[in-house]
């Protein structure tokens, strides 16, 4: 640390994600829809941010822009220092490959195939064969979500919280730079919520950075930051002083009567 | 590019889950394969048995046959349909330098009986060098001679399906038979040569002497047909028109004026016999061809209810990195498996039901290994082409509506 002190500040100091002026404009029909109206939004590498907002404010189309599933009408962004304007639709395919994990409200698992094949499956389409033997690198991802014993379940044989922790190892098992969530929750009743949460905030820990798009103000407290959008534009962009635990609130879940921990 | 592995293994796996989906979409190739292959090898083991029955006719076999005579054009009528003489005959083997071997055919209808027993044929008068022009080998007893021919013997040779009728349980050398009630002495039966591809017995045929036919039995001069063998048959060609000159000399024809005959060599028989079963094999092959391709169209559609089907699918593997591409290889090469598989099963199948014609009918058939292989490597092209269209839907999908997509 001490030898190569510039190196080390730089890493952290350097962005992962920071866009500049970004707009999405949508064509329904003949109206003309303004999703996003200029988003200035910097996220340092080890944060943990909560965009949350009503629907329509555009978040998910925020969401979708910054995990390179979609293109901005206007305005830069930068994904792990690299300039994303000029990329070609295999080079997006490529960054979503290497540098995005995705965690979806709907877990968006493969059905009828296996956790295993499921957590391999970005394995499958790494054009740099980074990792020499996917089916470890996925059992080994599996194992850190706790699935260690449901490695050849299929998806209709696991509970909710369980497909979503394979969507989580899913997210992982490609090492990326960054992990979005869509309302990983959604669908998840309030103590699998939590549960969720609870290595939500163990791999934050870890130093992986996650950005998760939620409308529960509760939830959105496990995080770092909130970020809150309205009409397609960042209206507070407030820090966490004091984070929330997951896991006390999981342990004070399971000790009292559901209504409490609400 | 992906590894070819990974592209096939995700194919077979998604075939794999769609079992009885997968197989009734490749039936329609299964069928399609397998037609193509057994019509033609039907088709073509009709033609094989023509040829190789044409060829038990005889080596360098030139057939002449008499034929209506005209004159620039305009034809005498049935009257003066010509017919040949022994004259004809003996001028073609004095002066024929390129045939070996020459006799003329006088043909009769006949009732033969043997004691109660009596059966209807066609009795051939011919002369001994018959038995070498059309190749017919004695199962037992002798030829008759020129001697016999001369003195106009009443001697015959029976064809095997003959010796069978009359002579179920007796050996027939020496017996007398009745012809058209006029007494001949068995000295011969023929060795079986089977049907003709027309379907005709050949061994339901009685040989005697041209003389003692014409003369015994049906009391005129006319000799219905003359057989030669061209003594090369590298000169075939040459024999015919040699034989064209002399009988134009004999019949004084003169110059401008039809022949009175026609001249056929055995390949051109062949080539007449052949050429129905030629049609008959293409129109088979062009009616199971259509078939294949009613099989390519099941394949898009499948494959396109699969595309929309696994909208999610396409969307998840987007997500996680998959390029446009990867999406078109995976739907492609499922579409290219399905009908290779089918097209393999096909071939499988094609082989057997031919192989069981072969054994347990009286169709012969023959398998092309050609048409085999252009079978298969049309099933593929079926897949690729079928499967494109499906194929290019589905990698132009739009990650987030994918996704979406319920």
């Amino acid at each position: 640390m001490s030898t190569h002190p510039s190196v080390n500040s730089e890493q952290s100091i350097q962005p992962v994600i920071e866009t500049r002026q970004l707009t999405k404009n949508y064509q329904m029909g003949t109206v003309e829809v303004r999703a996003l109206r200029g988003i200035d939004l910097t996220i340092r590498r080890s944060e943990f941010v909560a965009i949350m907002g009503a629907s329509g404010s555009g978040k998910s189309t925020l969401m979708n822009l910054l995990g390179c599933l979609d293109r901005p009408t206007s305005g830069e962004y930068l994904l792990d220092g690299v300039n994303t304007n000029s990329m070609r639709p295999d080079e997006y395919a490529d960054i979503r490959n290497q540098k995005i994990g995705f965690v979806f409200q709907g877990f968006n698992l493969l059905p009828r195939t296996t956790a295993l094949e499921n957590v391999e499956l970005p394995l499958l389409y790494d054009r740099h064969q980074r990792v020499t033997n996917p089916a470890t690198a996925a059992r080994l991802a599996l194992e850190r979500v706790g699935l260690a014993d449901r490695l050849h379940h299929i998806p209709s044989q696991l509970s909710g919280g369980q497909q979503q922790r394979v969507a989580i190892a899913r997210a992982l098992v490609n090492q990326p730079a960054i992990i979005f969530a869509d309302e990983p929750t959604g669908n998840l009743d309030s103590r699998t919520s939590m549960d969720i949460f609870t290595l939500f905030q163990e791999l934050n820990d870890e130093g992986i950075t996650i950005v998760m798009v939620t409308h529960e103000r509760d939830f959105a407290q496990y995080a770092r930051r909130i970020v809150e959008m309205r009409d397609g534009l960042i209206r507070r962009d407030t820090p966490i002083t004091s984070r929330r635990s997951a896991r006390t609130d999981l342990l004070n879940f399971q000790n009292h009567t559901p209504d409490e921990s609400c | 590019m992906l590894k070819l592995i990974n592209i096939l293994k995700v194919a077979l796996k998604s075939i794999l889950k769609n079992r009885m989906r997968s197989l009734l979409t490749s039936l329609g190739i299964i069928i399609g394969v397998s037609a193509v292959i057994i019509m033609v090898a039907i088709g073509q083991g009709s033609q094989a048995s023509i040829a190789d029955q044409i060829s038990s006719l005889g080596t360098n076999l030139i057939v002449i046959f008499p034929a209506h005579s005209r004159y620039g054009g305009v034809s005498r009528g049935a009257g003066s349909f010509n017919r040949f003489t022994f004259n004809d005959v003996e001028k073609i083997q004095s002066e024929a330098t390129l045939i070996s071997a020459v006799s003329p055919v006088v043909r009769a209808p006949a009732q033969v009986i043997y004691g109660g027993a009596n059966w209807n044929t066609t009795i051939f008068g011919v002369w001994p060098s018959y038995f070498t022009i059309r190749s017919w080998e004695l199962a037992q007893g002798e030829y008759f001679t020129l001697r016999d021919n001369s003195a106009r013997r009443k001697v015959a040779i029976l064809g095997s399906r003959i010796a069978e009728e009359l002579f179920p349980d007796q050996n027939p050398i020496g017996e007398q038979i009745r012809i058209r009630n006029t007494p001949f002495i068995v000295i011969g039966v023929l060795r079986s040569k089977g049907q003709t591809a027309m379907g005709s017995d050949q061994d339901d045929v009685i040989l005697a002497p041209a003389t003692t036919v014409m003369y015994r039995l049906k009391g005129n001069r006319w000799v219905d047909m003359i057989n030669a063998s061209a003594s090369d048959a590298a000169q075939v060609e040459a024999a015919q028109t040699e034989l064209k000159q002399i009988l134009r000399a004999a019949h004084r024809l003169e110059e401008g004026e039809d022949d009175d005959f026609m001249i056929r060599n055995q390949a051109e028989i062949i080539d007449t016999a052949s050429q129905a079963s030629r049609i008959m094999t293409l129109l088979l092959g062009a009616v199971a061809g259509v078939s294949l391709i009613v099989g390519g169209i099941g394949i898009m559609n499948i494959m396109l209810v699969s595309v929309t089907e696994r909208t999610r699918e396409i969307g998840i593997r987007l997500s996680v990195g998959a390029r446009a591409r990867d999406i078109l290889t995976q739907f492609l090469t499922e579409a290219i498996v399905l009908s290779l598989a089918g097209g393999v099963i096909g071939i499988g199948l094609a082989v057997s039901v031919s192989l069981l014609l072969n054994d347990l009918t009286e169709m012969r058939t023959v398998i092309n290994p050609l048409i085999i292989l252009l079978a298969f490597t049309f099933s593929g092209a079926v897949g690729v082409f079928f499967g494109f269209y499906p194929a290019r839907k589905a990698a132009a999908l739009n990650p987030i509506d994918a996704l979406r997509y319920e």
